[in-house]
């Protein structure tokens, strides 16, 4: 992880550049919004407990999208569900990150072929930054969604204005 | 002109009899207008367990009428089982219904497609499937159990629990490659053998799991403040709860010993020891929240019971030796109904002579209990609307379909 | 009380709104009844006490096909460990079944899901709308006539 916290050897002076700095600070407190629709929601409360444990990586949960950073699509979305799913994403505040979680918001999941009620993958009405695969990802797997996504961030820049 | 100095001494002004009332403060409060609000709760909120819209009329902080509105995880279970090529593809989608125990809706198709077809299974299969369905039934508990702590406000049991079931998913995982959604139990049989030191690693994790239900209980169940957010909360009583067709630990807590396992047994529960808790109103009334609660700490006790018993009897034999080729059933139909963690899960099958089924109804015990919750909850405060929707214990996969 | 003794007491009672049944050979045995008399019919299940059917264990609808729907009950007697199955039958174009809502308050969202996914219309249900799908949604899902649409509000349905 150490973009700057490795930096202090010498001094107490660490000399870096705006974007770095800004993309360490927002890479590492990761809030996110308590959004768990369906089975992935399970696993994403799995990971957020102790055995697996999000906290190390500054991620906690919040209820309300209004204090996160990311939204965790975790399950299926539904036709019934997917404008409040769009209102809660325009609630977030920038710079905000969408993953999602699980096959059935990356493309409809097992419900692909016949689910006359599901929407076929969240990202028709969100833009969303990492794609986890799984039905349902191990935490495992969920936590390295979380780690692109840093990687992610960390390779943003002030110049250039984040896609919404 | 004299001023009289001298006043006589000023009474306090008691509160005049209003015509609507006896002279008190709600007197007053009946001559005031007053309109009533209607609040909307959810899809999106950290305690309706899912995805689930409560409309709260409210007037003031007393809930005047709750109406759920659900649908927002309506998956099309129904439809995509009738466009299945065979009847052992339902499984998967069966397990995702209630996510949170998905060896219990299994086991409630399988026994009612091998009703169908007049299948009997080898006696091995039947105890492998009794100790999962009963790990799967602790593993439910334990989420209902921390999530409802963590709405009530107490953060640490959910940690705990969550700790404890990790260690079910640990043996499910080795049984058969899966933490959360198995596909383990087939039409016939199950789909993997259990490893070689099953019986050790079962019996270890009974031993470590007794002496933490009673850290459960020092810390969540007799707290004083729990009990005040949950006893005489929610009363259900025992004739509605009947007529609204309740089931599960929600009828149990109101004092109605009715338990599938034992009323109308499958599987080789009838060879297995075992009681059912039933709601005593200890703390308060008979039928309220903390009696829910305590029945599904109860029936974690009773679970580990079974499934020692279990290990011990587990006969030796081929897991897939009844498996079927070809599921081809004769036109008919079946309702078959098994006890699973939230209560009485039922599948109506039908069939109509083609290899795949006509139409597979689910009898939710979700949805039936969460269509109790507008009677149990009038006249409660906003706080105790989250009391006792977490003591009902839905999963929105399982009510929605 | 086997399914025959109460197939010939609710004929007694209820002469032609009794249409048929079959009691022998399935899993099952089941009666069926007409539509317009399911209220009285389960009514008396309920409050009989040599019947005693206090629970409604299950209410499905059905989609025989060829322009039939149909509604199932399955009822259950926790006091007589008995069960019994009724099973009704509707055109679409006339889906009217009379509902049992004042029987067993279980059937009240059990006739919703059967009006929202089929179209079966409940006469005397208190609040007969929608309950799984969006109430703008059209259409009656689970029929087997159905056609998932191309686009709903704006959203491309199909994959």
């Amino acid at each position: 992880m150490g973009l700057l916290d490795q930096k202090f050897d010498n001094s107490n002076i660490v000399i870096t550049s705006m974007d770095n700095l800004l993309n360490w600070a927002r890479l590492s407190s990761l809030w996110g919004m308590q959004f768990g629709l369906a089975c992935c929601a399970i696993e994403m409360m799995a990971t957020g407990a102790s055995h697996y444990d999000l906290d190390r990586f500054g991620t906690f949960f919040r209820g309300t999208p209004r204090q996160s950073d990311v939204m965790i699509v975790a399950g299926t979305v539904t036709l019934k569900m997917a404008s409040r799913i769009k209102v809660l994403y325009d609630q977030m505040s920038e710079p905000r990150y969408v993953i999602s979680m699980g096959s059935c918001s990356n493309c409809g999941g097992p419900y692909w072929e016949h689910g006359y009620h599901v929407l076929k993958g969240v990202d028709r009405i969100i833009p969303v930054d990492v794609y986890v695969p799984g039905c349902p990802p191990r935490p495992e797997a969920l936590m390295e969604g979380l780690l692109k996504l840093q990687e992610k961030i960390r390779s943003e820049s002030l110049a250039r204005k984040q896609s919404a | 002109m004299e001023e009289t100095m001298t006043q006589p001494p000023v009474t306090p002004v008691a509160p005049q009899a209003t015509p609507q009332g006896p002279a008190t403060v709600a007197g007053f409060a009946r001559a005031l207008k007053t309109e009533e609000m209607v609040i909307s709760m959810g899809p999106q909120h950290p305690s309706t367990h899912g995805v689930l819209r409560l409309e709260l009329v409210v007037d003031g902080e007393v809930v005047v009428d709750v109406i759920p509105h659900i649908g927002y995880l309506h998956r099309c279970f129904e439809k995509h089982c009738e466009h299945m090529t065979n009847y052992q593809q339902v499984i998967p989608y069966a397990d995702r219904m209630d996510y949170v125990a998905a060896m219990s809706n299994e086991l409630g198709y399988v026994v009612a497609a091998e009703r169908l077809l007049k299948i009997t299974v080898p006696e091995r299969v039947e105890y492998i499937r009794v100790i999962m369905a009963e790990f799967s039934r602790i593993v439910s508990h334990l989420i209902a159990i921390g999530t409802y702590g963590m709405d009530i406000g107490a953060f640490t049991p959910f940690l705990y629990c969550m700790r404890d079931r990790e260690r079910v998913l640990d043996i499910f995982e080795q049984t058969c490659g899966a933490r959360l959604l198995y596909n383990y139990m087939w039409i016939g049989g199950l789909s993997h053998d259990v490893p070689a030191n099953f019986a050790e690693k079962v019996n270890d994790f009974c031993r470590y799991f007794r002496p933490k239900i009673r850290e459960l209980n020092d810390l969540l169940s007799y707290n004083k403040i729990f009990i005040k957010r949950t006893a005489n909360v929610g009363v259900l009583p025992a004739a509605v709860a009947l007529n609204y067709g309740v089931s599960g630990p929600v009828l149990r807590g109101s004092g109605v010993a009715w338990d599938l396992r034992k009323n109308d047994p499958y599987s080789v529960y009838g060879k297995l020891d075992f009681e059912i808790p039933v709601g005593k109103g200890l703390k308060g009334t008979v039928g309220d929240c903390w009696d829910r609660y305590m029945v599904r700490v109860h029936e974690m006790e009773q679970s580990v019971n079974i499934i020692e018993q279990a290990v011990a009897k587990l006969p030796p034999g081929d897991i897939a030796a009844a498996i079927p080729k070809r599921i081809r059933p004769e036109a008919g139909d079946i309702y078959a109904r098994t006890e699973t963690p939230k209560g009485e899960l039922g599948y109506y099958i039908v069939a109509d002579g083609t290899a795949s089924p006509f139409r597979v109804k689910v009898k939710s015990p979700c949805f039936v209990n969460l269509s109790a919750l507008p009677a149990m909850s009038r006249g409660a405060m906003i706080a105790d609307i989250v009391a006792i929707l977490g003591s009902i214990d839905i999963v929105l996969g399982e009510v929605d379909r | 009380m086997t399914a025959q003794t109460l197939s010939d007491m609710l004929r007694a009672r209820f002469g032609d709104a009794v249409t048929g049944g079959k009691l022998e050979g399935v899993h099952d045995p089941w009666i069926a009844i007409a539509p317009g008399r399911a209220r009285d019919i389960c009514a008396l299940l309920r409050d009989d006490p040599a019947t005693a059917f206090d629970v409604l264990m299950c209410l499905s609808g059905m989609d025989y096909g060829g322009g039939k729907l149909g509604v199932v009950y399955h009822l259950d007697s926790t006091t007589q460990h008995h069960r019994i199955v009724l099973k009704t039958e509707v055109t679409a174009a006339d889906p009217h079944v009379a509902s049992v809502e004042s029987v067993w308050k279980t059937a009240n969202w059990h006739e919703r899901e059967a009006f929202d996914l089929f179209g079966v219309v409940f006469d005397g249900h208190p609040d007969l709308r929608r309950i799984l799908m969006p109430d703008d949604w059209e259409g009656f899902p689970l029929r087997k006539d159905f056609r998932v649409p191309e686009f709903y509000n704006g959203m491309k349905v199909p994959y």
